[in-house]
């Protein structure tokens, strides 16, 4: 192949790369980019969801706003002085930490569980993901049906191993309704994690394990020498995707504990005001923050993984 | 010593095990069991009646809401693998400028929150005249089935070397010839692997089914299972409730089994969410 013809080949595929890229661009601009600034500019206006179309432009009412009632007289407005918006943050933060820390551990002993070689390996790390695969509507349904007050299979677990003296109302009770929907995150999500450190965990090779043990080192010294720092990169990486996740939660909580404060999280408060209470631009500019958050997190996780992209 | 440390590891397996096992274990065993049986917690199975999916199937919307769930997540995975191969031919075998901040940006879509433009599409579905449609649903899907599609058979083409188009480029072909004649056949393992990952989400996908669609006979599958209820918070059918959710999930379980090394490959080329 000549140069100047590779030139022309190259200039060629150049343009064929627009046209390639061309339609999945649209459809992404179409469902993500533009809704997304459009979701933003109904944060700082007073669009209502029967006409989002005839919204008015009015700064920054929705986040903060000085009342005035006359003379030295009035109260700050908005979402930045909403008890309960940051209600909603501080269960999504505690949320987020706990199932994201949980998950983390468990995760991290079931990746050394099937980092071993055994009988019957490739039967246990098929039934790990099925909680993977199972939808979390259903998921959650599952756990109500488990955490039933009356009827649930937790509670007479419970009482018959003498860990509860009376049956606990899990799921509508104050104290245990966060705990509940945690349990159900951490099932669901423990084995995603456990996957993805397993993948970091299998990049080790094998001779270091080996001259480890030649050299006579323990093999709690070997994990907290070798295999953890080892696998730290791996497991990083499936810490800032579960806690992205988790930061959204919406499906867990809608579904095992509707309408409760105790466990609302910034997702809910969004979809409600959005959808059930008519403040459809107080509802925007909240999902605003969310994203602002999540945005961070994701920067910050390109930062950490170094992707390959070349 | 030696056995003890085996005897401790088998216990942690079988730990692990009935960890991820039971509740769906005894989902299956709700669902076969009626009236009072339900009531009274059991571990093994001691009653057998179908009668909770003669219910569920029988009567009301629940078999058209999963057939809902099949089109809706069918079109969705067609869709985006259609856009997606089409994309990662340009970005892993055509060098041009740019090439990094897109797949950059790519990548921080598959992680964006779906609520963060729930209220932009909202207005849009209804601009369109989808509210209450499936297609509406098909639309919004795309947000998260398309990055990901598009990363992961980004990540496949990149690694197929050099030499199996250079034949074709010597022979003058077009690009879009060689898309279709060269890398197609040799994509099937990634587009199965990537189709089911994305056919998952779409099935499981809960947010934009409860927004976009209101009535009964539009429903998908998650949204029904959800809504279904007593007549009281008391009379919860909750033998019901199991027996649709068995229906909706153990398709998703055969296939995850059968395929299971292959989406555990699929997890670490990144972008699957959990």
């Amino acid at each position: 192949m000549t140069a100047s013809r590779g030139r022309t080949i190259g200039a060629q595929r150049r343009r064929a790369a627009l046209l390639f890229l061309a339609p999945m661009l649209l459809v992404l601009a179409f469902v993500a980019g533009w809704p997304l600034l459009r979701s933003i500019w109904f944060g700082f206006t007073n669009a209502s969801l029967s006409d989002p179309g005839s919204a008015e432009w009015i700064g920054f009412g929705n986040y903060l706003e000085w009342l005035s009632y006359g003379e030295n007289d009035g109260e700050w407005t908005g979402l930045l002085v909403d008890a309960e918006w940051w209600r909603a943050v501080w269960n999504t933060l505690v949320f987020t930490f706990v199932t994201v820390s949980v998950e983390t551990v468990l995760g991290l002993v079931v990746a050394l569980v099937l980092n071993v070689r055994f009988p019957l390996r490739g039967l246990v790390r098929a039934a790990v993901l099925v909680p993977w695969a199972i939808p979390t509507v259903v998921s959650a349904k599952m756990w109500a049906w488990m955490l039933n007050d009356q009827f649930g299979i937790i509670n007479d677990i419970g009482m018959k191993l003498g860990l509860l003296s009376a049956p606990v109302a899990w799921v509508a009770s104050a104290d245990t309704a966060m705990i509940a929907v945690m349990l159900v995150d951490i099932w669901k999500s423990t084995p995603f994690m456990a996957l993805l450190i397993l993948a970091g965990l299998q990049t080790i090779p094998e001779d270091i394990y080996e001259a480890a043990r030649i050299d006579g080192v323990s093999p709690l010294r070997t994990f907290w020498r070798v295999t953890l720092p080892l696998a730290a990169p791996a497991i990083l990486v499936a810490v800032i995707f579960r806690a992205l996740d988790a930061l959204r939660v919406f499906d867990i909580i809608y579904v095992l504990t509707p309408n409760s404060a105790d466990t609302q999280t910034m997702s809910v408060f969004v979809q409600q005001n959005l959808f059930q209470f008519d403040q459809f631009a107080y509802g925007s500019a909240a999902s605003t923050l969310l994203f602002l958050v999540i945005a961070f997190i994701t920067l910050g996780y390109i930062r950490v993984a170094r992707l390959n992209l070349d | 010593m030696k056995t003890l440390r085996k005897i401790a590891f088998g216990l942690l397996v079988a730990l692990i095990l009935l960890f991820c096992l039971f509740p769906f274990y005894y989902a299956v065993l709700t669902s076969f069991e009626t009236g009072t049986a339900i009531f009274t917690p059991s571990y093994l199975p001691d009653s057998f009646s179908l009668a909770n999916y003669t219910q569920v199937l029988g009567r009301g919307f629940f078999p058209r809401n999963v057939l809902n769930s099949i089109l809706v997540a069918s079109v969705t995975v067609v869709l985006s693998l259609g856009l997606g191969v089409s994309a990662a031919f340009a970005l892993a075998r055509i060098r041009f400028r740019g090439r990094k901040l897109l797949l950059l940006t790519i990548l921080s879509v598959s992680m964006f929150p779906q609520i963060a433009v729930l209220s932009g599409l909202f207005e849009i579905v209804r601009g369109l005249g989808l509210y209450n449609t499936l297609g509406s649903l098909v639309m919004s899907y795309m947000i998260f089935t398309l990055p990901f599609t598009v990363w992961v058979l980004t990540t496949f083409m990149r690694d197929l070397p050099v030499e199996i188009e250079e034949a074709a480029i010597v022979d003058g072909a077009s690009p879009r010839h060689i898309v279709l004649k060269v890398f197609l056949p040799l994509m099937w393992p990634a587009l199965v692997t990537t189709g089911l990952l994305a056919f998952i989400q779409a099935w499981n996908e809960f947010l934009f089914a409860l927004t976009f669609v209101s009535s009964n006979d539009t429903r998908t599958a998650p949204v029904a299972i959800a809504l279904i209820s007593g007549t009281s918070a008391q009379e919860t059918p909750w033998g019901a409730i199991m027996a649709a959710s068995v229906i909706v999930t153990a398709p998703l379980i055969v296939l995850v089994l059968i395929f299971q090394r292959r989406i555990v490959a699929g997890f670490t080329s990144g972008g699957v969410k959990g």
